[in-house]
């Protein structure tokens, strides 16, 4: 794991809770849009925080896309779950809303999960074995799991 | 009855968001490491062997199947239940379809992490 490939990892968390946020609240500000007036989506789509999100979310998925080139599933999947914590951290210290025991303890094990998932390899054995139609055996990792 | 419903479509969305992953990392690895390959080849060229991947298309399929029931499990159930445990149950999903459609080796440290991940996920929504 090079530390461009870490950035692209982070760049998922960052990004996909980002998005998901800014989409949250652009939706919020522009009210509730009844299944009889579909066509106001349209016009949602000219809100700012509604723009801005779609565009996270474009770099999200790309950014999704290439860690999976080169990561298994098992390991991206935790391994980005850090997102959950950073939207609380946000609603804690940018919005200062109250977050109860239990999520505090949400947070603990979501974190816990992504320790264990990333001391570990990113790629296992059997998937380097049927890497890629453009096989190179250098591109991956050659950690095994432990 | 309106229980069975939400926990229906948590189910449905959960089906649907661990198909989509599978499939798009199937279609990834097909692909190869999209960051070397951008270099040797040029952004274009990678992009357009993605789209033309036929489980890359399926995935997102699924993955819009998977959004469109989470919005019919929002019309009918709770918020606070529908999101975190079909989100939750992917996580263990996920784990279970990689390693018998993808062939990873899902050890005891990353059944750890989906475990750990799908419970913290399940208590912040609580």
């Amino acid at each position: 794991m090079t530390f461009k490939k870490y950035l692209v990892l982070a760049g998922i968390a960052v990004f996909g809770a980002a998005g998901d946020s800014l989409l949250d609240r652009g939706m919020k500000n522009f009210g509730i849009v009844s299944l009889h007036h579909l066509s106001r989506l349209v016009v949602a789509l000219l809100n700012p925080s509604v723009i801005v999100g779609i565009l996270l979310l474009l770099a999200f998925f790309a950014c999704y896309m290439s860690s999976l080139s080169w990561a298994d599933l098992t390991y991206v999947l935790p391994a980005t779950s850090l997102g959950y914590v950073l939207v609380a951290f946000v609603a804690r210290f940018a919005f200062h809303e109250h977050i109860s025991p239990t999520r505090w303890l949400g947070i603990a094990l979501i974190a816990a999960g992504v320790g264990f998932v990333s001391a570990g390899p990113s790629m296992t054995p059997a998937r380097q074995a049927r890497h890629s139609l453009d096989a190179r055996p250098n591109a991956v990792s050659p950690e095994v799991e432990s | 009855m309106k229980d069975l419903q939400a926990w229906a479509a948590i189910g449905i969305v959960a089906l649907a968001a661990t198909t989509g992953d599978v499939l798009l990392s199937h279609a990834m690895k097909q692909v190869g490491d999209v960051a070397e390959l951008c270099k040797r080849r040029g952004v274009l060229p990678v992009l357009g062997r993605v789209l033309q991947t036929p489980t890359f298309a399926l995935g997102v399929m699924a993955m819009a199947a998977a959004f469109f029931s989470l919005l019919f499990g929002l019309s009918n159930g709770n918020l606070s239940l529908v999101v975190p445990a079909s989100a939750s149950l992917s996580f263990v999903g996920n784990a279970i379809a990689a390693r018998i459609f993808l062939h990873e080796r899902v050890g005891r440290r990353r059944w750890m992490a989906a475990l750990l991940v799908a419970g913290g996920v399940l208590l912040m929504a609580l």
